[in-house]
């Protein structure tokens, strides 16, 4: 059977939800892979949220907001923007693989581009395989 | 009152906590009024197999100090567990894995590889690595089992209470070894310590508004005496670490790194220090955030220096 990969999709409430919602009422096709969970904004999305679903079985993490200078809160996709690179760091020492995280901005009007982004990531964290925890893999003790 | 039977044992750890037992100086007399120490291996002579002769829970309290990266740890821990009716994990090594828990970043084989192949000093042109079980003309040599992955003490064992720190201070020992004495014990998985909250709680420091365009390590400035050192660019782990050690960092012009553990309520201390190393970040500019973020060398070692283990990922993937 092909690996179907698990993704958990943050998403704000303001722009990128929306922006999914027209993508559903538009009848947009759009690979299923993503599980989407709304925030009041992408600054919301702590680094442990993210941890939290590796830990929980996910493949991959999305995190969607508004266009920089459009989010509803002023700074908060900054701050999530601020903190991605340096989670991606830190989840490159862990020996987690790039594509398997990403941050990227929909705004209510792009159903197309939530599409877009969606199929691409399924795409990539596909091509990577189950994100298997290595904790439970150890083989020494 | 009759007198509490008290256990020290130490696993994968520094021998820090020990010196930090001692530093407890004219209380250890208090101590030793109101407790007999029966295992101590640093200290007393007392060997496994007396432990093992002990009944169930015939011990008051044992102190576990160190991580578990080996079997001997492993078996040491759960047979101190049965014979303890109180465990608690002493020091940062015990509860979160510390210094030794880094080694989570690699695995036995990349252990062994640098211990015992690449390091400069080392001639081992054969490859021989340490075996579990060795046969020499007197009979068969055993040693323990070197484990993968560094474990904490809640990990293995059921675990009471929680003592921090790297090694834990003189006052939160005490509080600790008060608390015993005195029979006033708090509720079960209490992390002992004068605080809940972060470290700026006790830092004198002035804050101000945090916006950092460059981050240093701690040899490249020396910071002003009286401003956050976060606002400085250095990277202090005040905000993300439980108080109650009184922080004697920052006040000697040295970032706290991190040793007491993650503040009350917070499951990942390391996601929580780099989501507000992050924060401070003063640009909105995706190349000026990077280039602010390459100097940020080593995030786990930064972030995680004391609590990989107990992290939600607990380990590096190795491929
Ligand atoms: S970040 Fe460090 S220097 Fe600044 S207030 Fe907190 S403990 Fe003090
Ligand atoms: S200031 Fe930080 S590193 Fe220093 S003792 Fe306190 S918690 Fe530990
Ligand atoms: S509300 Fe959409 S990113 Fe802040």
């Amino acid at each position: 059977m092909s690996f179907e990969p698990k993704i958990v999709g943050f998403c704000c409430n303001w722009c990128s939800y929306r922006g999914a919602d027209l993508a559903g009422t538009a009848r947009m096709k759009c690979s299923p892979n993503v599980r989407i969970i709304r925030v009041m904004c992408s600054g919301r999305v702590e680094p442990t949220f993210i941890l939290k679903a590796f830990e929980l079985g996910a493949d991959g993490v999305l995190v969607l907001g508004c266009h920089p200078g459009d989010c509803h809160y002023v700074e908060g996709n900054y701050k999530a923007a601020r903190r991605m690179p340096l989670l991606k760091k830190m989840l490159a020492q862990m020996g987690i693989e790039e594509d398997r995280v990403r941050l990227d901005w929909v705004s209510a009007s792009e159903g197309d581009r939530f599409v877009a982004i969606v199929d691409e990531m399924t795409e990539k964290v596909r091509a990577l395989g189950p994100f298997k925890n290595n904790f439970k893999e150890a083989k020494y003790g | 009152m009759a007198k509490l039977k008290i256990a020290l044992y130490w696993a994968a750890s520094c021998g820090g906590c020990e010196i930090a037992q001692l530093q407890i100086g004219d209380k250890l007399l208090k101590l030793a009024e109101a407790a007999d120490i029966v295992f101590w291996p640093v200290a007393i002579d007392v060997k496994y197999k007396d432990v093992e002769a002990m009944p169930d829970k015939s011990i008051d309290v044992c102190l576990f100090n160190g991580a578990i990266r080996n079997s001997e740890q492993e078996h040491m821990a759960k047979m101190l567990r049965e014979k303890s009716k109180v465990m608690i994990a002493y020091g940062s090594c015990a509860y979160e894995g510390c210094i030794p828990g880094l080694a989570n970043l690699f695995n036995r084989e990349l252990i062994f590889e640098r211990a015992y192949v690449e390091t400069p000093s080392t001639d081992n042109k054969e490859r021989v690595f340490p075996q579990t079980k060795f046969k020499v003309p007197e009979g068969e040599l055993t040693i323990p089992e070197f484990y993968d992955t560094v474990k904490t003490l809640r990990q293995t064992v059921d675990v009471d209470y929680i003592v921090p720190g790297c090694p834990p201070e003189e006052k939160t020992t005490w509080l600790a070894l008060e608390a015993l004495i005195t029979g006033k014990l708090p509720p079960k998985g209490t992390v002992i310590s004068h605080s809940v909250k972060a470290v700026c709680d006790d830092c004198p420091r002035k804050k101000d508004v945090k916006k950092v365009k460059k981050f240093y390590r701690t040899f490249e400035i020396i910071p002003a005496p009286e401003v956050c050192l976060l606002e400085q660019g250095l990277l202090c782990a005040g905000v993300a670490t439980r108080g109650g050690c009184g922080a004697p960092c920052p006040q000697a012009n040295m970032p706290c790194t991190g040793c007491y553990g993650p503040v009350e309520g917070v499951i990942d201390q390391g996601a929580h220090f780099l989501s507000a190393v992050a924060s401070v970040i003063d640009s909105n500019d995706p190349e000026e955030i990077q280039r602010i973020i390459d100097d940020i060398r080593d995030p786990v070692g930064t972030f995680y220096r004391y609590s990989l283990p107990d992290s939600l990922l607990r380990r590096a993937r190795i491929r």
